[in-house]
């Protein structure tokens, strides 16, 4: 017993080792050299084990419950988003390739990518020719239109994203192709025939294709459509449809869709026969699956859990089939000016300066399973990304005690002061978070308490409601963001604008408010013109940065494993995880 | 009332096979984390068919040991059993188990103390009488329903056909032990030994059951081994009383001569402990002073020395030699060191009047 | 007998009445209590990017605008009568016993759980049936050996048994027997008996032999203990003394006897276990009732655990009066008290 104790503990040792070795070494990508562990990475912006072998299942596993739905109205979760390719197909939709070209938008039951005119509120898409449904009815501009008034039906779809009612130039009072029964919405849509499909929008934006690559531009036939039980069994436009039905208890299978022309659709290779999906297992039991071979992917694709990570990180075998890409994901604090003193920017940059980086990337899981030292809000990744570092962080990863002393005192507060950190009690991570703040800047004088929030309502009654933030002293929340599809206006637009702020609670941004960054963000929204609106975002993240009202903490990591069966795999940006339209099994 | 034939005489040495019931210098030892604990340290006594032995002890003098052993119910491993016990002219000391549970019940039969705790509270009467029919004879279900039936109106059950089916807590104290005698006779056993059988039992009811037995002796020709406390019970039913102190015998002989010239200055207590209801309340109680002795740490000399009221007449022999058990003439059989002309004067002059 | 079982019954009911109370008060009225509103507890069942008007029309539509009361009423009358349920291109009769709609993912809960309960049970059956096996067994032998090497090694195994945390021994076993040796199939598979009992038991080979291990050394030691009571007992010197073989003495007599008290934990235990073996659940990956209550519990969806809830409830209260009437035909003298 004590024997296998110590053994265990050694193993344990050493991975932790190894993570702190490379935490400490170059902040190069690809694992850096000497003793580190060198993962694969082979599927990150090249293919891995390329093959165009059909035939097979290729077989997903999840732990816990489907996160939402499959749906396309409704659905808000990134894997099902990934998945939902296979089943059902949107006007436009991001490529199926490795690298940054997993960014770029393709069009897919359209001919082309969005036409606007009227300075950007109007869009029109015009579909190919000769799609069809798995029961060989013809896909029309009606069956697109339908699916996106009926997702704007939030009494049936409460928790699908919100951006069409939002643009769209909706009659008032319209509540959704349910109730609001033949009312007309031609103002809103127009479908002048079966493959033309016009957008009208109640204020210009210039990136609507990204809107139109939600899954809610999916077609539904009307006919079909059951409501809230229409994912019971959606009718596919993909390559793959449902066998049978969804059942949230066990998972579903994905088999052929006869009607599905390949010739229509250059984007997926479609390489399996049949696709299944398992749920409600347990998170190490996925791991050890795939390491056996009995499963191919986690589609969770939030990477391998920590006794996992151990195995891998030990054994060759299983680092050739692991990758490690970086997610477009900002796990950061907020540092809200609405709390005093964090009212003056000095007592802010005190903060940004006393905090130590490492410390933040440990509670993280270190630099595979954690993060990079992240010094911007938005990822490398995102377009427009600018690489700066206002604050120094990735040069000093200790932290700077002079620097935030010297600000300190700026501050007025040289003795220091006392404050409350929240973080979300079922995260283990962000309590490692609050804990490093507390040790950081205990250093300098600032005395942070860590309080555990209910993850519930974190954002809808504590650190979301500005009212309790400060009644409760929270100068600091820890929080994370994922954008809903990977620009400027999809990551910052709901984290940096102060019109999102509700005094009710229940938005992600909590701390910054800053009128100039609102005005900035309704410039680039409008703006036509690609490369200067990607300069505009970028512009946006400094500006908040100079705020300093968010510790950009690290931008996220993950250690990911496929299967020996896979082919053809690779990580598409735009999700941070495997492509699941491109995968394929050894036979 | 026996007759003092060389036959019939008690002691140390019977001669061989000439008995029932024979056990000669058994010895019950048990270990224990303590010591060695000498529940039987050296024990004889015979008894023959018809016959009825009354053992009279304190608890813990080694009474219901001795009965255990007599069973083979001894099944702890750290019981020690030497000596020798015969029934029958077969030899149980170092009998194969097997041997020694087919004549348990069939041969050997006991009645205990409780007959409420003694019964199985989840099975009928009649299936525990019908359980023990049937290991050693070999009849139907329907058959030995009918013996029971029979055993419980034997032994004075009312209305028995539909008793049989009642559960032991359903019966009254009295009508329980004559279950369960009906149970240890139901295999018609040549020796019966009754453990306490009155004990738990309201007065008036003892007196039934004492007399069950012994009409049932009669009926049965059966040896009948009486094992008490109390020398009342045995004053009428017992031919033979055997005195027990510390695990061994203290005096041993016929009824007669145990309530009429006791010997032993501890069968002299207990006969004084005896409530009669002849006396007044103050003075018709002697009682022994003191506690039995510890089993494992027995008295030097004597056993019962540091009880007893005449050691300082006969000096030290009582505190350093343990005196064996001698025949006075008369089979019967006194372990004192007291002289028997002294003890007999003790007991005619000081006892005695005491007592009647 | 029958008035004693109607009575229990009545009982029975109302604690399943008062346990879901107590179920529906803390899920509203704790968070009341520290200051949410409906619309805050609402927000938990949008999107991210929902406006308000979505968190009030949701708020509205879960009833969180109702006072506490009324809203358990409205849930209470629609597991007597069944109610309808708007999903939005029309509206869906949920018959009784309708336990209402998930607030996460707006399924009804109803068949979600009936889809789970054979799960969970054959789960319960199996592991119970190999615990009281092994466990009764290894009891009786420590007993009767008392002291010797099997007792002490069975006494030692029964410890280890108790102490080992089953995501530790269902992850080994499922590692050693399924990943490394392939005899049984991997984690969340599930066959239904119906579509093959083959395959059913040997899918939960392993839950059930991981589930029996705990259980199998809790019964060896109560039930060494019970034996080692028992066997001292004067009814069990009586069976000995009327010649009966060893075997019987201790079958028949002892363990009989012995088994009244662990019949009625194990009725307690397979009444709990039903919905609550969730630690194996998860491990296995088998959709039970465990999981559905955890997960339920971690989504704040309410109606889902109201409905384990009441099935374990229910369970426990069956299991209860079962052991009490198998009281009866145990021990007579209860049956004419």
């Amino acid at each position: 017993m004590m024997r296998i104790t110590r053994k265990r503990a050694a193993v344990a040792l050493a991975a932790v080792a190894a993570l702190g070795l490379s935490a400490c070494g170059s902040s190069s990508d690809g694992g850096g050299g000497g003793g580190a562990p060198k993962l694969d990475n082979s599927a990150i912006g090249s293919v891995a084990s390329p093959s165009d072998a059909k035939g097979g299942t290729l077989k997903f596993g999840l732990a816990g419950e489907w996160g939402d739905t499959v749906d396309p109205g409704e659905t808000y979760y990134g894997y099902s988003w990934d998945m939902l390719r296979n089943y059902a197909r949107t006007l436009v939709v991001f490529k199926s390739e490795p690298g940054k070209a997993g960014l770029e938008l393709t069009p897919d039951l359209a001919e082309d990518l969005g036409k606007s005119s009227d300075g950007g509120k109007t869009w029109t898409y015009t579909l190919k020719p000769g799609l069809k449904f798995e029961d060989g009815s013809p896909i029309t501009s009606k069956d697109v239109k339908y699916a996106v008034l009926r997702s704007t039906d939030k009494k049936t779809f409460p928790n699908g994203p919100a951006y069409f009612e939002g643009m769209l130039n909706l009659p008032k009072g319209y509540d959704g192709p349910y109730r609001s029964k033949g009312m007309n919405t031609d103002s809103a849509i127009e479908t002048p025939d079966d493959s033309t499909i016009v957008f009208h929008l109640k204020t210009p934006f210039a990136g609507f294709d990204y809107l139109a690559q939600l899954p809610q531009t999916a077609p539904v036939p009307q006919a079909k459509d059951t409501g809230a039980k229409y994912k019971n069994h959606v009718i596919s436009s993909g390559p793959y449809m449902f066998q049978g039905n969804y059942n949230p208890t066990t998972g579903f299978t994905l088999v052929r869709n006869p009607n599905w022309d390949a010739s229509t659709d250059p984007n997926r290779k479609a390489l399996p026969d049949q696709m299944t999906v398992k749920v409600n297992m347990a998170p190490d039991d996925v791991d050890n699956q795939i390491i056996a071979g009995t499963l191919d992917v986690d589609i969770a694709g939030t990477g391998v859990q920590p006794a996992a990570l151990t195995k891998v990180l030990k054994d060759q075998t299983l680092m050739n089939r692991a990758d490690n890409p970086t997610i477009a994901r900002l796990w950061y604090t907020s540092i809200n000016p609405t709390v005093k003193p964090f009212d003056n920017i000095e007592c802010r940059k005190a903060v940004e300066y006393g905090m130590s980086p490492r410390l933040y990337q440990n509670a993280y899981g270190g630099k595979f399973a954690g993060g990079e030292i992240a010094s911007t809000v938005m990822p490398p990744m995102i377009p427009g990304y600018q690489d700066f570092d206002l604050y120094g962080v990735k040069d000093n990863p200790g932290g700077q005690e002079a620097k935030a002393k010297e600000a300190l005192k700026a501050c007025g507060q040289e003795g220091g002061f006392e404050t409350t950190m929240g973080y979300r009690d079922d995260r283990p991570k962000e309590k490692a978070t609050a804990e490093a703040f507390q040790q950081s800047l205990g250093k300098i004088g600032i005395k942070v308490t860590p309080k555990a929030l209910p993850s519930g309502d974190y954002f809808s009654a504590t650190c979301g409601l500005p009212s309790y933030v400060v009644k409760n002293n929270l100068g600091l929340c820890a929080n994370g963001w994922g954008a809903d599809w990977n620009d400027g206006y999809g990551f910052l637009s709901q984290i940096v604008d102060s019109r999102v702020i509700r005094e009710t609670g229940g938005s992600s941004n909590t701390s910054v408010r800053i009128p100039e960054v609102d005005k900035m963000i309704d410039q680039a929204t409008v703006e036509q013109d690609q490369a200067k609106r990607d300069e505009l975002w970028g512009q946006i993240d400094k500006r908040v940065m100079e705020e300093a009202v968010i510790y950009p903490g690290v931008y996220a990591k993950s250690v990911l494993l496929r299967s020996k069966n896979t082919t053809n795999v690779f990580v598409n940006e735009a999700w941070g995880y495997y492509d699941y339209t491109a995968m394929g099994v050894k036979q | 009332m026996t007759t003092l034939t060389p036959e019939s005489s008690r002691g140390p040495a019977p001669s061989p096979g000439s008995h029932y019931l024979e056990v000669a210098d058994l010895q019950v030892h048990f270990t224990t984390d303590d010591g060695v604990v000498k529940s039987v340290d050296g024990l004889s006594f015979h008894l023959d068919r018809g016959q009825t032995l009354g053992i009279v002890g304190e608890s813990g003098s080694g009474k219901s040991v001795t009965s255990m052993a007599v069973m083979g119910l001894h099944t702890a491993k750290n019981a020690h059993i030497s000596g020798s016990i015969k029934l029958g002219g077969q030899e149980l000391v170092g009998a194969d188990k097997e041997t020694v549970r087919k004549l348990r019940g069939k041969n050997m039969a006991m009645i205990f103390q409780d007959p409420l705790s003694s019964m199985h509270p989840f099975y009928t009467v009649g299936n525990q009488i019908v359980e023990a029919y049937r290991i050693h004879n070999d009849v139907s279900r329907k058959a030995a329903r009918a013996h029971a039936i029979e055993m419980l109106d034997r032994v004075g059950i009312p209305e028995p056909g539909k008793r049989v089916d009642a559960f032991p807590h359903q019966f009254s104290g009295g009508m329980r032990q004559r279950a369960m005698i009906a149970m240890s006779l139901s295999c018609d056993p040549d020796l019966l030994i009754a453990d306490e059988p009155t004990t738990a039992l309201d007065v008036t009811v003892q007196a039934q059951i004492l007399d069950l037995i012994r009409d049932l002796q009669k009926e049965f020709d059966s040896a009948v081994v009486i094992i008490t406390h109390d020398l009342g019970v045995v004053a009428e039913l017992a031919d033979d009383i055997l005195v027990m102190y510390a695990g061994r015998a203290a005096e041993y002989g016929s009824a007669e001569q145990l309530f009429n010239s006791p010997e032993h200055p501890y069968t002299w207590g207990l006969l004084g402990s005896m409530p009669r209801f002849d006396k007044a309340p103050t003075d018709r109680l002697l009682p022994i002073k003191g506690t039995p002795p510890s089993l494992i740490q027995v008295p030097e000399g004597c056993a019962f020395n540091p009880r007893c009221d005449f050691q300082p007449r006969v000096g030290s022999a009582c505190l350093v030699e343990r005196p064996d058990l001698h025949d006075n003439g008369g089979d019967h059989f006194v372990a004192c060191h007291i002289p028997p002309a002294e003890r007999q004067k003790i007991w005619a002059q000081e006892i005695s009047p005491r007592l009647s | 007998m029958i008035s004693y079982i109607i009575r229990r019954l009545i009982a029975a009911v109302g604690l399943v009445i008062v346990i879901t109370m107590i179920t529906f008060a803390i899920f509203y009225l704790m968070p009341r209590l520290a200051g949410a509103t409906p619309e805050t507890l609402a927000t938990r069942y949008v999107g991210r990017t929902a406006t308000g008007a979505t968190v009030e029309q949701t708020a509205q539509r879960l009833g969180f605008y109702d006072p506490v009361p009324v809203q358990y009423w409205h849930w209470l009358t629609g597991v007597v009568n069944g109610t309808e349920f708007d999903i939005g291109s029309g509206v869906e009769k949920c018959p009784r016993p309708c336990l209402g709609y998930s607030f996460r993912n707006k399924d009804p809960v109803t068949p979600e759980i009936m889809r789970r309960l054979p799960v969970s049970f054959s789960l319960a059956v199996g592991a119970a049936v190999l615990w009281l096996t092994f466990g009764v067994a290894t009891g009786v032998l420590s007993a009767l050996r008392r002291g010797s090497f099997f007792d002490r090694a069975a006494m030692t195994v029964a410890l280890a048994g108790v102490s080992m945390p089953i995501f530790w021994t269902g992850v080994m076993s499922l590692s050693l027997f399924s990943y490394k040796l392939g005899w049984t199939p991997p984690g969340g598979q599930y066959t239904k008996l119906s579509d093959n009992p083959l395959e059913w038991a040997h899918g939960l080979l392993l839950p059930w032999i991981t589930l029996a291990l705990l259980f199998s050394a809790q019964y060896a030691r109560l039930t060494r203990a019970g034996m080692l009571e028992t066997m001292g007992e004067d009814y069990i010197r009586t069976a000995r003394a009327k010649g009966l073989r060893e075997r019987r003495v201790v079958v028949k007599h002892g363990l009989r006897a012995a088994l009244t008290p662990i019949v009625t934990i194990f009725g307690l235990d397979f009444g709990l276990l039903i919905g609550s073996a969730v630690l194996t659940e998860t491990v296995f990956g088998l959709p039970g009732l465990g999981q559905l209550a955890i997960d339920g519990t971690k989504n704040n969806d309410l109606p889902q655990v109201l409905g384990v809830v009441l099935l374990i409830a229910v369970f426990v209260a069956i299991a209860n009066l079962v052991v009490d009437l198998l009281y009866a035909v145990i021990d007579p003298r209860v049956r004419t008290k």
